[in-house]
């Protein structure tokens, strides 16, 4: 595998009226292709900080970024980025959601349009495509958003918590639906969770950061056999894992 | 479709009798207050010359449509009022995207806005007549001024108020800022449009009838201030009655329009 992405010392400040907050100092990583790759720690230990700054929504304050051999800011539009709630919009139906990404891109063509269809068809939404969200269930709601986000065919997909607004048995669900489609269409990705065994159960290295200002802690590699999130979690090796990432967490109980 | 339950076929029922109490209620309190306005005006419980009553308000619409001169009334009432509101609307939701555009621009008019909408439009009425001239411009003027600041303020709310989420995610799909006004602050702010298309509807009325006390030479005001200068109560009360009519009409109207931009949003 090649290495894809690459963060090189980067540092990051918040500014408030109150002050400077530290958020990120010297992060390292690096990210290879089609790689699931997760990051995990303490709340409010920046985690969404890093994703912002790989998307090019923020620039990192020292250290650089580089993503396919270039500086981030120049990458526009090769990053899909997945928030915590599904966002879609009210007014627009599933197909008009779908289709939000390339409606900015200026780039909906019969090709465009045709490859959206059909991820709604291999995702089992394409009957769901004149509804409105409002008629959706949670679940389902959060596969429409990801599938706006391969829309835009990106090349590194950054999810941030991507399941934390949903109930626990149809996180676990939608948790493997997920993990299917990105498998399937091979995206490099990156998951921020706050949630040990769901890292574990997706990732292929997860790397942990510490409280603030973030550094890396530790790289785990992930070996659990299993082809789904859901028959990882029933495997021996997945409770070790579990164990081992906890204890690196050290959170004082 | 028939086969509920009884117990579900009496919990439809109740909804069904509820419904109908309430709209018995409502045409009753209407029907009695008439009725016993008009049995006190006749029997001398009250004095018809002071209060009128029924009978006399329909003789003096009729009296109006003979003349001819109650279509005219109307018609002068109603076209300020709807230009006004119009006006209002429009050049309101303009400013109001100006004022998201330019943030900056926003925080320097804030505390003007505060004033402007504190103020008693009636107020600036002299200043009014005095600029534009004493017409039926000022009047219009007046229907603008009494929406128009309550138009920017709400629409600035629902502007504001689109969630910092949704905009993240504009941005994550490099939306440009024209683009974010257009595919997301605009769409998600047409609930609170609708919702402050009925407050002008109702604003817009209370400017064209200030503006009419002002300044008028015709119109359902003029008729209200004309006939309490010559005491024919008969007048007041029948322009009063029209005015109501005419302001739930319109509302009414404002309610289909919601209905119909609603009907593809859940």
């Amino acid at each position: 595998m090649t290495e894809f992405l690459r963060l090189d010392d980067v540092s990051f400040n918040y500014h408030s009226k109150q002050g400077e907050t530290k958020a990120l100092e010297n992060v390292t990583l690096t990210v290879k292709e089609h790689e699931f790759f997760g990051i995990v720690g303490p709340s409010g230990s920046g985690k969404t900080t890093i994703l912002s700054l790989i998307a090019g929504i923020l620039s990192p304050n020292g250290g650089k970024i580089t993503l396919l051999g270039k500086p981030v800011k120049e990458e526009t539009g090769i990053t899909g980025y997945m928030l915590q709630k599904d966002h879609l919009f009210e007014w627009r139906t599933i197909e008009q959601n779908v289709m939000l990404g390339l409606e900015l891109k200026r780039d909906v063509t019969k090709e465009s349009k045709d490859r959206v269809l059909n991820l709604l068809e291999k995702y089992g939404l394409i009957d769901f495509k004149d509804k409105y969200p409002g008629e959706l269930s949670g679940g389902m709601r959060q596969r429409v958003a990801l599938i706006r986000t391969l829309a835009l065919s990106p090349k590194l997909l950054l999810l941030d918590e991507p399941f934390s607004a949903l109930d626990y048995v149809t996180r676990l669900s939608v948790c493997n639906d997920v993990y299917r489609i990105i498998k399937n269409e091979k995206i490099t990705t990156i998951l921020i969770s706050h949630d040990i065994s769901e890292a574990i159960s997706l990732c292929d290295r997860i790397a942990m950061l510490t409280e603030r200002p973030a550094k890396v802690k530790k790289i785990f590699d992930v070996e659990i056999e299993g082809d789904s999130p859901l028959k990882k979690r029933e495997s021996s090796s997945f409770s070790t894992m579990f164990e081992k990432v906890w204890k690196e967490l050290g959170v004082q109980i | 479709m028939n086969k509920y339950s009884p117990e579900h076929a009496r919990y439809l029922l109740g909804i069904k009798r509820r419904k109908i109490l309430v709209n018995a209620w409502r045409w009753g309190i209407l029907v009695i207050f008439i009725l016993l306005w008009e049995i006190f005006a006749r029997v001398g419980v009250i004095d018809a010359f002071i209060m009128s009553s029924p009978s006399r308000i329909i003789k003096t619409i009729g009296e109006l449509l003979n003349g001819g001169t109650l279509f005219y009334h109307v018609w002068i009432t109603l076209y300020e009022t709807v230009l006004g509101f119009l006006i209002a609307t429009i050049l309101g939701s303009f400013i109001a995207i100006l004022f998201w555009w330019w943030a900056t621009l926003n925080s320097i008019l804030e505390p003007y806005m505060v004033v402007l909408n504190a103020l008693p439009k009636i107020a600036l009425g002299p200043i009014i007549i005095i600029w534009v001239g004493a017409g039926q411009q000022a009047i219009i003027t007046m229907a603008v001024l009494v929406c128009i600041i309550i138009t920017i303020i709400n629409m600035q709310n629902a502007f504001y108020g689109v969630e910092k989420e949704k905009l993240l995610l504009m941005r994550t799909m490099h939306a440009t800022k024209l683009q974010i006004l257009t595919k997301l602050v605009i769409p998600a702010s047409i609930p609170a449009f609708i919702s402050n298309l009925k407050i002008n509807v109702g604003l817009s009325w209370v400017g064209s009838i200030i503006g009419e006390y002002l300044v008028s030479k015709a119109g359902l005001g003029y008729l209200i201030v004309y006939g309490g200068q010559i005491f024919k109560l008969d007048l007041v009360m029948c322009s009063t009655v029209i005015l109501c009519a005419l302001a739930g009409g319109m509302y009414a109207v404002v309610a289909l329009l919601e209905k119909k931009l609603s009907s593809n949003r859940r």
